[in-house]
């Protein structure tokens, strides 16, 4: 291994820095009385603490899936803490307010919360652990009608909404996972696009892990109404700890007739250290509803985490809807993912697109697994499905585990997979015109992710790119 | 589900049964691990798609002795046309010298069947009997090696060519009602040996009945051993077969099943590639109709490098007909160079039709050249108002697309009789018997 490649190996995640900040934080384990005391924390309303008890009375009956093809050690949910806000948060009326060491935090995340992000055109919403801590270009959003708020603030402000959609497409009994964030979820983001409205701007949550042994459980919620649009983006950092923290999501999008939504992520939670001590467990579940010719696009750019656990999915509900999956899944050193989409086709003439690209290096394991089922009255339904998978080094996997179940005869489904090696070839074709083994395989993985990228909201791309290359930095020597 | 009444079964055969002191030991080992297993639910991954409920709630006892009344004339439509093949004939699990044939094989040949063999060979099957199909995971193979009646046992010794394929029929009739049959088969190519193995499962009458059947195969270095499958079982038969194959370093194996008859059929293929540069070829095609269910799973282990595999699996589905295909290619880390291609293609020609296929990789060597693919559809409308702007009506050119999809992979049939056969079958039914 040359010396460069030697220093990148031992380049730091950078974003594992831990802010030091006082936290109003819940004493460890789970029962009962911890759900109501999250619920009575964030003073929601009675419905809403009704749910959460049934949600978790539902998984105290669950048992953790033993099917992702991923090992680890499993979780002790008594010995982890529920809910941790930083002392600091009130309800505030401007980010001036927010605590400068907060604000200090994201700007060290390279996440400007300040106004001057305005220019770039994009809307935060900064989830510090439990809480929001900021929305950013709020006014501006409410000139064109949408809400985009933190989740915990929707719930008191937009309580129909709210009681309406909550649960309507990843109920509570869905599965541990997602039973679990019900009963315990703290807060996350809500987005409202009424009819007809296109949303002038990119929505983003930042979610940020900084407690030590607690989880995070947040729950996403976006409707779009007839005919509305929006672009949303997550992305996610966590500090370097020796421990496995738990992060257990939902995200529900709900598309009605004509509506658009985009849904993309740049996961770079903690993914733990060179021999996989630490790092984020990531089991998550995502699921959008599409109705009468809407289009629910899922895109996702994986780097981070331990163990990623997640198939963000699409029920084609309505006759024409579109459902879209793009997916680059990166594991290096002792990573482990099992991710991939579901295609549930219902109505008529519905299509979908399912492009996974899996990159496995160092001992990483990485599994595509994905469904796309056609349902008898699903005429004329239409599936692609392409996943590639490119292993870099001998020492780790590359699964893929497709589930194609059609019982309508006039749909029509491909689907290709490929693995193979990284070529040598091009490796050695990129070096002849003069670019070092780093920089060829920078330029090769970026070609084979080509693909996922060109979804990715511009800004957005270009910062996957660089992750990327992070992520596989000193895979090769 | 209960797995009580084939243990009474086992219970009161045991006093019956002949063969070496071995066999006892390894018949309860099996029994007793099948108590274990009981019957799979769809709640197991490799039988999500098939239901056996069907066969677990009904009880199959063994088959009475009783003189058979099949003849060589009702056994002609399925044996290819192929008169000089060396044929051994079961019928309703109990072997039938009469209408059986095999003494023309090379001298060096032993084929015998398995109550002879156990007198007479027991130092082969001692080493070779239960060693490949493994039953601690398999409830059937642990049924069937538990209660194995009678079947075939094949050794090919180094460098000996059998030119002519070796036939094995199963024919069951209505004497096979309520029964199930255990037929058991055992094939060992030595170094640079070729032969080549027929198994029909045919059904002659309307009767309810289980075949669960085994095969065992090991391929020698460098040897070539063909082998296909062909079931036609009754229409209320239930049928459930697994092989397993171990291939030694440069040999080939080519493994095709047909598939057609049977209420509720599943076939295991599997074949491990054990030594570098061997081949492995899996083809198969399932023709069903009406509300036949038939599931292929097909599992392919590279565990040593420069290894390659093929597999091609194709379905045409009429009717309410249900098709699960689940292929499985595993690399293991030492299995560099492998080159593994598989595809499953399906025929939707009905509206009620429905397919599950689960095409699998699981990669754990990095300079690998793997792909799979799956396509589902139904016959294009555009290529059907082609044909027919040429004046072929609209039966005919059903027919000839639906052959056209089914001859890429019968194509792969490398005895000509069982391609030509097969290939007469296909168009006919899909013809209908309307002339093209």
């Amino acid at each position: 291994m040359s010396a460069s490649i030697e220093t990148l190996v031992n380049k730091e995640y950078q974003y594992g820095f831990v802010t030091d900040i006082e936290s109003d934080t819940i004493p460890v384990g789970l029962t009962e009385e911890t759900v109501r005391l999250i619920s009575a924390k964030k003073q929601e309303p009675q419905w809403l603490l009704d749910w959460r008890l049934k949600a978790f009375r539902r998984w105290l009956t669950m048992t953790e899936p033993s099917w992702p093809n991923v090992k680890y050690t499993k979780v002790d949910y008594q010995a982890q803490t529920y809910y941790s806000a930083p002392k600091s948060v009130k309800p505030l009326q401007s980010l001036d307010e927010v605590d400068p060491e907060l604000l200090r935090t994201y700007e060290k995340l390279g996440i400007s919360l300040t106004e001057q992000k305005r220019l770039s055109g994009v809307a935060v919403d900064a989830i510090f652990d439990s809480v929001s801590v900021g929305t950013t270009m709020k006014d501006e959003l409410k000139k064109a009608g949408v809400v985009f708020c933190s989740f915990g603030e929707a719930v008191h402000e937009h309580p129909d909404l709210i009681q309406k959609y909550l649960g309507s497409v990843v109920p509570y009994s869905d599965n541990f996972f997602a039973a679990l964030n019900s009963a315990v979820f703290s807060d996350g983001s809500f987005v409202f696009v009424p009819k007809g409205v296109k949303c002038p701007l990119e929505l983003s949550t930042y979610f940020r892990i900084n407690a030590a042994e607690t989880g995070q459980f947040e729950r996403t919620l976006i409707v779009a109404e007839e005919g509305a649009s929006v672009s949303y983006l997550e992305g996610c950092t966590a500090p370097k700890r020796s421990t496995n923290q738990l992060h257990a999501a939902v995200v529900e999008l709900i598309a009605l007739d004509d509506a658009t939504i985009k849904y993309s992520t740049v996961q770079n939670w903690y993914a733990g250290d060179a021999d996989g001590v630490g790092g984020i467990y990531n089991f998550v579940t995502k699921r959008g509803k599409a109705m009468a010719r809407a289009k629910i696009s899922w895109t996702q750019v994986e780097t981070g985490s331990a163990i990623t656990w997640k198939y963000p999915s699409v029920i084609l509900q309505g006759d024409d809807s579109t459902g879209e999956f793009y997916s680059v899944a990166v594991v290096n050193n002792h990573q482990q993912a099992d991710t991939g989409t579901k295609m549930i086709h219902i109505g008529r003439n519905t299509k979908s697109t399912i492009i996974s690209k899996g990159i496995s290096a160092g001992h990483g394991q990485n599994s595509y697994r994905g469904q796309v089922k056609v349902l008898p009255k699903a005429e004329g339904a239409r599936n692609y499905t392409q996943c590639d998978s490119m292993l870099i080094g001998n020492k780790c996997g590359a699964h893929t585990f497709p589930y194609i179940e059609v019982a309508n005869d006039s749909a029509t489904l491909e689907h290709e997979a490929s693995t193979s090696k990284i070529g040598e070839d091009q490796i050695f074709y990129c070096k002849q015109r003069g670019l070092n083994t780093e920089h060829a395989i920078s330029l090769i993985v970026a070609g084979f992710c080509k693909e996922v990228f060109k979804e990715l909201p511009m800004e957005f791309a270009l910062e996957a790119q660089q992750l990327l290359g992070i992520s596989l930095e000193g895979s090769v020597g | 589900m209960s797995t009580a009444s084939y243990q009474d079964q086992f219970a009161a055969l045991a006093s019956e049964r002949k063969g070496p002191e071995w066999l006892p030991a390894l018949r309860q080992a099996a029994m007793t691990r099948f108590a274990e297993l009981g019957f799979p639910t769809t709640r197991n991954e490799d039988w999500h798609f098939t239901s056996v409920t069907p066969i677990a709630e009904r009880t199959f006892k063994p088959v009475r002795a009783e003189k058979s009344s099949v003849t060589l004339d009702a056994l002609s439509p399925y044996l290819f046309g192929a008169e000089d093949w060396h044929r051994l004939v079961f019928v309703n699990g109990r072997f039938d010298p009469a209408l059986s044939m095999f003494a023309g094989l090379p001298a060096e040949v032993t084929v015998s069947t398995l109550a002879d063999a156990l007198k007479t060979q027991p130092e082969l099957l001692v080493e070779e009997l239960g060693k490949l199909a493994q039953y601690v995971e398999q409830p059937f193979t642990a049924l069937n090696t538990a209660f194995m009646s009678d079947g075939v046992v094949i050794h090919v010794p180094a460098d000996v060519v059998v030119e002519v394929p070796i036939h094995i029929v199963h024919v069951a009739d209505s004497g096979a009602a309520g029964a199930a049959l255990y037929p058991r088969t055992l094939v060992r190519a030595d170094r640079h040996a070729q032969v080549t193995l027929v198994e029909s499962f045919i059904g002659l009458d309307r009767a309810t009945y289980l075949t669960n059947a085994v095969t065992e195969l090991t391929v020698g270095e460098g040897a070539v051993v063909g082998h296909y499958k062909i079931q036609r079982e009754a229409e209320d038969a239930y049928h459930v077969y697994t092989s397993q194959a171990i291939q030694a370093a440069t040999s080939t194996y080519h493994a095709f099943s047909f598939a057609s008859g049977s209420a509720l059929s599943r076939t295991n293929i599997y074949t491990r590639l054990n030594g570098a540069g061997a081949e492995g070829r899996l083809n198969g095609l399932y023709c069903l109709d009406g509300s036949q269910h038939c599931d292929h799973q097909t599992f392919v282990e590279h565990i040593a490098p420069n290894c390659a595999s093929r597999e091609l699996y194709k379905g045409i589905l009429d009717g309410s007909a249900h098709g699960v295909f689940n292929g499985k290619v595993y690399v293991d880390p030492e299995a560099q160079k492998t080159d593994g291609k598989q595809s499953n293609h399906t025929l939707l020609l009905s509206g009620t039709a429905r397919i599950d296929s689960k095409p699998q990789l699981e990669i754990f060597a990095d300079d690998v050249k793997c792909t799979h693919g799956a396509t589902v559809g139904r016959l294009q409308d555009i290529a059907l108002f082609y044909l027919k702007s040429r004046g072929i009506s609209a039966v005919s050119a059903r027919a000839l697309l639906t052959y056209a999809f089914a001859a890429e992979v019968l194509e792969t049939i490398e005895v000509d009789a069982i391609r030509l056969g097969l290939e007469a079958l296909v168009f006919e039914r899909f013809t209908n018997g309307v002339p093209a």
